[in-house]
């Protein structure tokens, strides 16, 4: 919170100074100059301050229980954020469902603060508490920055979750006949200059799963994982899914456990 | 040996059988988790999410990582041609402006979008595929379609020597499995209109071109 201004300043000069470069971008490869754009801004990703946000939140005593969120368990016991994130989503026994990090969220603001689970779920992406959702998301996220993903595949319910996500993955339909698959199944494709990460294995250290959430700069928006798919899903032209829905969990588990190994490096900065 | 060969043969349909039960009903799971986790918003309602015979067996075999068997990707390419229509009017090529902006545009069909309407659709062709030289923004799913119709020999798409190369490239544009069952192609027949297709075509095939250049 303490460099809010320069580093907004900071941002808007290196995005002046990238509108300026484009065309010079341009002569390289389009990947190579939004990697350079990235690598200048690094040092000021605005996600800081979704993460500060967030750790406020998760310490902060709100809801009609008046209690913070450090006792919620996110699945290495109760309070422990550092890891969590890598193993996440995972069986959960008090729920008796496969949960990733936005829903886990949701359920400990429900049990421990008393809100509405529901509500929030049906909550827009960017509107009230689903703010405060992505902000939280952002900080526990950042406490496994560097660390290696493994998520568990021991209990019945988070094996079965991989293998719905890979039917997911690979489900063709709405008016284009699109899957996730139709993009993201092979190694070196782009849509227009985007480079695309082949999602059916590791597509190496923060990218694809291992990269969200992240910061936005084209709307200045902080995208959780949920929003991610959401989009996706609305790019394929399919009907829209419900946050937290069981095809969410599924696709999240089937790319998670694919990208085994490869390091976090969430949240990042994204065109 | 006899009683050997029946233990064996029951065996194997009971095999069989257990096999077919749980692939039936990891099918069913499936279904039931898509229906369960979409809902309606603006044009995209949930029965987008009803497979035809296409879209069912080409998602069930690239998820297990199998090619169709030849049989059944020949059905399914004969059932697609079999629904496409040629130009009511008989003409195949429009104008290529308009079909580069249409090759332009990506827009359509997405829950944000107003209406189903064709004239609001794209054509989403530069999202991946090279198509003039001068636009640089291209994706690569497809392949390169840039010089299509100079490649095919395609001097004047009105003689009758052009004509199996026009006519397949229409059929490939409205319903690209017809050619093959799994094609990543949408089938254009399902979001733009025969105006929309003859523009399209012209792009590819128009000598004039910048395609063709």
């Amino acid at each position: 919170m303490r460099c809010l201004k320069p580093l907004l300043l900071a941002s808007a000069t290196l995005l002046a100074a990238f509108t300026g470069a484009q065309a010079v971008a341009q002569a390289k490869s389009a990947a190579d100059g939004i990697a350079e754009y990235r690598k200048m801004l690094e040092d000021g990703n605005p996600a800081e301050l979704f993460e500060a946000k967030g750790e406020d939140l998760w310490k902060q005593k709100r809801g009609p229980k008046n209690a913070s969120l450090q006792a919620c368990d996110l699945g290495k016991g109760p309070g422990v954020v550092k890891g969590a994130f890598v193993e996440l989503p995972r069986y959960f026994a008090d729920t008796n469902r496969v949960q990733d990090l936005e829903s886990r969220l949701v359920t400990c603001m429900a049990t421990l603060q008393g809100f509405n689970a529901d509500d929030i779920a049906k909550t827009a992406f960017g509107r009230g508490e689903q703010n405060n959702v992505t902000a939280l998301a952002t900080y526990v996220a950042t406490a496994s920055r560097g660390m290696p993903f493994n998520l568990p595949q021991a209990h019945e319910q988070e094996k079965r979750s991989f293998e719905m996500g890979k039917r997911a993955f690979f489900f063709r339909g709405g008016s284009h006949d699109f899957a996730c698959a139709s993009c993201h199944a092979s190694d070196g494709k782009r849509i227009r200059l985007q480079d695309l990460p082949n999602l059916t294995n590791n597509p190496g250290d923060g990218v694809g799963f291992a990269a969200w959430p992240a910061y936005r700069v084209s709307n200045g928006q902080m995208w959780g994982m949920q929003l991610r798919l959401n989009d996706c899903f609305r790019q394929q032209r399919f009907p829209y899914p419900g946050f937290g829905s069981e095809v969410t969990m599924a696709l999240s588990t089937y790319m998670g456990v694919n990208a085994k190994g490869a390091k976090s490096a969430a949240p990042t900065i994204k065109r | 040996m006899k009683s050997r060969n029946k233990a064996a043969a029951v065996s194997l349909v009971v095999l069989a059988t257990a096999g077919c039960a749980t692939v039936a009903s990891m099918d069913t799971q499936v279904q039931s988790m898509m229906t369960a986790s979409f809902r309606d918003q603006g044009i995209a309602k949930v029965d987008r999410l009803q497979q035809d015979r296409s879209n069912a067996e080409c998602s069930k075999a690239a998820a297990t990582g199998k090619a169709l068997p030849d049989a059944l990707a020949k059905s399914i390419e004969a059932e697609n041609l079999k629904a496409v229509k040629l130009p009511s009017n008989g003409v195949f090529l429009g104008d290529w402006k308009v079909g580069e902006r249409i090759a332009q545009s990506g827009r359509g069909m997405t829950w944000t979008d107003a209406s189903t309407a064709s004239k609001d659709n794209g054509g989403n062709c530069y999202n991946c595929h090279q198509i003039s030289k001068a636009e640089i923004s291209f994706g690569t799913i497809g392949p390169s379609l840039y010089n299509y119709g100079k490649i095919r020999g395609v001097t004047d798409p009105a003689n009758p020597a052009a004509k199996p190369i026009v006519e397949y490239t229409w059929q490939k544009i409205m319903n690209a499995k017809a050619f093959n069952a799994c094609s990543d192609m949408p089938r254009f027949a399902h979001m733009l209109d025969e105006g929309q297709v003859r523009d399209v075509m012209a792009l590819l095939l128009d000598p004039k071109s910048p395609v063709n250049q």
